[in-house]
């Protein structure tokens, strides 16, 4: 019989590192920086996550998808807390992570936490495509809250960027 | 009033901005002027109903009593929303949206920034994230603004008129009562009064540049901290709380 104790918390972590952002799903929560904490006592275990957005629709998801690895791998009473403390910041993320974003089609984000909020398109974004700098914007507001749509001018294909955030 | 009571109804105001504001700028789905703008107006929308759900989850927490934050959006009545007066008025004309748009993200703004200092941690935790979004709001419609307001002669025509219709409902955005001033002491909310200073030097500039007419209006709408309301509210949650008023508690 699989009790909880028989599992540490590294080896939570390791199980939850397999889920992926439902709607970015070359990357995993733990590397979007959305997995924050895992606390194991005798009966129960309470996962901590930061949501990137507060409206983002693939939370409930993530909570389902959390709920499923622990129940499979025999968890007892698992539960998830969303926290907000300290807010989400597109700093989390590794160079590693960016680079899948890039490889997947979505330019990452390109300075720290949106320094320049009052000029948010005075950013050069390179083209995850051909890594062209000559792009524009067409839109700040696109496809999911996290990102804005921009056009490359030399390949001519639009793209997602990833919102500085 | 005790702290606790002053907090909670605190959270349904913060909560309850959110929900109309994202109710209302959700009616441009499907509808928008063009494509980006469709997704534009929807993205702030879903913006504005995520922090609605996590400050009235958090309202409900201090409420106790099991209740949840659907139940706070769904089943009170439209005297216990403590909603502004401007989140329920009608979208109106693009230009109308705007108008609200600029008022509110340039309040919201100025609000969150301070509430990410907040002593209470979790109202910290949503303002900070609160605010990143809505600086992304405040930027869209300031350009919106500048757009409008120098644009054709209609446009800067119903811009004007929206930023005249909706000048008498920018004045409650800063009263004070009790709940803020207890909350002020405890460090937990901030002081609208100097808020107010704020969004004036904040969007005073952006309306000249616009080309914008600053309105005078001898009279400023109120209510909303007591409960009242415009007509507006009641059309609002007989349409918002059907579901959950004719099938109680039905799961999605």
């Amino acid at each position: 019989m699989v009790t909880t104790t028989a599992h540490t918390k590294e080896r939570i972590f390791d199980l939850l590192s397999t889920i992926v952002d439902p709607e970015i799903p070359v990357v995993t929560i733990a590397e979007m920086g959305m997995l924050r904490d895992v606390i194991v006592s005798y009966h129960a275990c309470e996962v901590i996550l930061t949501p990137t957005y507060t409206g983002c629709p693939a939370m409930g998801i993530i909570e389902d998808d959390i709920l499923s690895v622990l129940k499979t791998n025999g968890i007892e009473n698992p539960s998830v807390k969303l926290v907000y403390s300290p807010a989400w910041t597109t700093d989390w993320m590794t160079d590693t992570t960016k680079e899948k974003l890039r490889k997947f089609g979505i330019a990452a984000p390109t300075h720290s936490s949106c320094s320049n909020w009052l000029k948010p398109t005075d950013v050069s974004v390179n083209c995850p495509r051909c890594n062209s700098n000559h792009t524009h914007i067409i839109s700040q507001f696109g496809s999911t809250a996290c990102k804005a749509l921009y056009s490359c001018d030399d390949c001519k294909e639009p793209f997602d960027y990833f919102k500085c955030h | 009033m005790t702290n606790q009571e002053a907090l909670y109804i605190y959270l349904l105001r913060l909560g309850d901005n959110a929900l109309l504001n994202g109710h209302r700028l959700a009616e441009w789905c499907s509808r928008g002027p063009f494509l980006e703008e469709d997704l534009a107006m929807t993205n702030i929308a879903l913006d504005n109903i995520g922090r609605a759900q996590a400050f009235l989850k958090y309202a409900a927490a201090i409420h106790g009593k099991g209740k949840t934050e659907d139940d706070l959006a769904y089943k009170r009545s439209e005297r216990e929303f403590y909603n502004h007066l401007i989140t329920e008025l009608p979208i109106g004309d693009f230009a109308y949206t705007v108008a609200k748009q600029l008022i509110i993200s340039c309040f919201d703004v100025l609000v969150f920034t301070d509430l990410s200092n907040s002593k209470d941690e979790t109202i910290a935790g949503i303002a900070a994230k609160a605010l990143k979004e809505s600086r992304y709001h405040f930027v869209h419609a300031r350009d919106w603004s500048y757009r409008l307001g120098k644009g054709t002669e209609e446009s800067h025509r119903r811009y004007q008129h929206a930023i005249q219709d909706l000048w008498m409902y920018t004045g409650e955005l800063f009263e004070m009562n009790e709940v803020e001033n207890i909350l002020l002491q405890e460090g937990i909310s901030n002081n609208l009064q100097e808020v107010k200073s704020n969004w004036i030097n904040l969007i005073m500039p952006i309306l000249q540049e616009s080309s914008i007419r600053i309105p005078t209006v001898d009279y400023m709408q109120t209510g909303s901290c007591k409960g009242i309301h415009t007509e507006n509210l009641g059309h609002i949650l007989s349409e918002m709380q059907y579901l959950q008023r004719a099938y109680p508690d039905a799961k999605w």
